[in-house]
């Protein structure tokens, strides 16, 4: 029931949103057909603003943008004609989504074991090194992990293509430029997990009962540490999602995150309300699931 | 010292424990330091940069325009530490001038957060009730949106706008300012959320407590009851929250000024010069430095700060006394 009423009330929010993207590129100065065959006679502009129905006044185009919605419709796209932002959207969408899926995996099977290591480790040379490696991992972004490897694994070495996404060889340079920022955050987490959970009675208990230290670790330990790397897996897939464009640019990848900047810049009205709402209703939609992952794994949550 | 303790350890106050607690933090002290160098090299450089001292200064260029070759490009050397750009530019001197920015846009961002992260914070949480949900409320919404995104289309849009206005009212206005003053206060007013989340925590926890009381009591009016006893008593929370925020917004900066929404040219940061190096890929000469040492300085700099927050944290959250 909770959940029903959240749902609900994802609504109102997403029209909000749509609402605020609606008038802020509106007011922009300029417009989607600035750049047109210059000088672009009157008679062609306004036949070209009477087509998409630019002519009418603002709450009208919003009315017929919202019903245009409610039937799944995003519009056409005022740059790329004979394009609908639909098309766009589901051409890219794919290519976005395995991207953000493959660094996720990838920030997972780097984070766990490192922080489960140098939480084992703790107090020795391996920790410290594990530990700086993860923060360093934290403080470095992308959009420098991205030219990094570029310049050095793809230019100078060959072993990887530069960049667009066709064959899997493609998509290992963009899962570590995307993926290893998390990677080191979950490394954090884990390493922090992990201590709280090693200090606690029953791990105690354990020990003194004889268990081997590997099922100590392994069969007791782990399983209560690795709670917050998973309460944060949420909102990292939904990071990963909406953060991927950056690594797309850099790489050329055709996802949807290479048009934000340039259709928000075009004044490509309905393609940049689209990309928002798209990304607005992922970020809504993971943190409703996260919460409700939540009430699953933990049955000392309870929503009113 | 005369003034012990019956255990016969020495009497400190509570800020001069935590002094000594991030004292004896050695990395973080080593951060300090490193910021605290990186700062005074900022702030000396319009000297440094003079004629006298360095003959190549980040303007002048060191080749020949009309000519086409790639002779302006020099590895680092003697004369140029981190080498020069594509214009002939000493790479150090660009990636001081960035520093500027970026630490700029760091600080001034920070504290735009923090001045909005701690009146949020703080009215909704002595103020309660009703109130306190409905402020509550909008911070949840504005955690569900993509910032990122939101700070894009509101440069890529407003920023054509506010520069006309600005051009209307002071006849000859900066243009460039307002770029400026947006990633100030776009990074600032979309940073502020966790700020006010952890202030109004504390408070509410801090106003039923009894010297809140007392001091009610004694006649304080709200805003004395605020500012004079409730904040200074969470200072120490919002110090270390305020420490960990300054790189994020450097991040911030540094992100857009590479996706070209930051600073412009011929202005730098360390965002944009990221960006220089990365156009300047090709499979003919590598230019390493170009790439390397902004995202090194950049780099180091995070990590410093991040170092530092942790000493902080360390040295001013109560609870890490053992």
């Amino acid at each position: 029931m909770y959940f029903f009423k959240r749902a609900l009330y994802l609504i109102p929010l997403l029209l909000v949103i749509s609402f605020l993207a609606f008038v802020l590129v509106r007011v922009a100065p300029g417009g989607p057909f600035d750049k047109e065959r210059k000088p672009a006679s009157p008679e062609i502009e306004r036949n070209l603003k009477a087509k998409y129905h630019l002519d009418e006044p603002l709450w009208k185009q919003y009315a017929r943008y919202l019903a245009g919605l409610a039937r799944g419709d995003f519009g056409p796209s005022l740059k790329y004609r004979n394009h609908t932002v639909n098309d766009i959207l589901l051409q890219g969408l794919p290519v976005s989504l395995s991207l953000g899926f493959i660094a996720f995996g990838f920030a997972q099977a780097i984070g766990i074991p490192l922080g489960f290591y140098t939480a084992v480790r703790r107090g020795q040379w391996a920790d410290y090194g594990g530990s700086f490696l993860a923060l360093l991992a934290v403080c470095v972004p992308g959009f420098v992990v991205g030219p990094l490897l570029i310049m050095w694994l793809a230019v100078k070495f060959h072993w990887f293509p530069v960049g667009l996404w066709e064959t899997p060889w493609h998509a290992v340079l963009p899962m570590v430029a995307l993926g290893l920022y998390f990677g080191g955050k979950i490394a954090r987490l884990m390493r922090e997990g992990m201590l709280n959970t090693l200090s606690a009675e029953y791990i105690t208990t354990a020990r003194a009962k004889g268990l081997r230290e590997s099922v100590i670790l392994w069969k007791h330990a782990f399983r209560l540490a690795v709670l917050p790397v998973l309460s944060y897996s949420g909102p990292l897939l939904a990071d990963l999602l909406t953060g991927s464009f950056v690594v797309e640019n850099i790489f050329q990848i055709p996802g949807v995150g290479v048009f934000l900047v340039n259709s928000s810049l075009n004044r490509d009205y309905t393609m940049v309300v689209g990309l928002v709402l798209l990304y607005a209703a992922l970020l809504v939609v993971l943190n409703l699931l996260v919460d409700l992952s939540y009430s699953l794994l933990d049955p000392r949550v309870k929503h009113e | 010292m005369s003034d012990r303790t019956l255990n016969g350890r020495e009497r400190l106050t509570p800020s001069q424990r935590a002094r000594r607690r991030f004292m004896s933090h050695r990395v973080a002290m080593a951060s300090g330091a490193f910021m605290v160098a990186l700062i005074l090299l900022v702030l000396a450089w319009p000297i440094f940069s003079q004629p006298t001292f360095a003959p190549h200064l980040p303007q002048a260029l060191t080749w020949a325009p009309d000519k086409l070759n790639d002779a302006q490009f020099h590895p680092p050397s003697a004369a140029h530490w981190f080498g020069t750009d594509a214009l002939g530019r000493d790479q150090l001197a660009r990636v001081a001038v960035g520093a500027r920015v970026s630490l700029l846009v760091g600080a001034v961002g920070a504290g735009v957060s923090l001045i909005i992260g701690v009146l949020w914070g703080a009215i909704s949480g002595y103020v309660g009730g009703r109130t306190d949900s409905m402020m509550m409320r909008f911070v949840d919404i504005l955690y569900s949106l993509p910032s990122i995104i939101f700070v894009i289309v509101l440069i890529t849009t407003l920023e054509v706008l506010v520069k006309q206005w600005m051009t209307k009212i002071f006849v000859g206005g900066a243009p460039e300012a307002v770029r400026l003053l947006f990633l100030f206060f776009g990074i600032g007013a979309v940073s502020w959320l966790t700020m006010a989340r952890i202030v109004r925590g504390e408070v509410l926890s801090l106003r039923t407590r009894q010297f809140v009381d007392a001091s009610r009591a004694l006649g304080a009016g709200h805003a004395q009851l605020l500012f004079r006893h409730i904040l200074p008593n969470i200072s120490g929370v919002i110090i270390v929250y305020l420490a960990l925020t300054v790189p994020s917004v450097i991040l911030f900066e540094s992100f857009l000024s590479y996706l070209g929404l930051g600073i412009q040219p011929p202005m730098a940061s360390w965002g944009s010069l990221i960006a220089d190096g990365a156009q300047q890929i090709n499979p003919i000469r590598i230019y390493w430095w170009l790439l390397v040492f902004p995202a090194g300085v950049l780099t180091s700099t995070l990590l410093a700060l991040s170092f530092l927050g942790d000493g902080l944290r360390d040295a001013l959250d109560p609870r890490a006394n053992r």
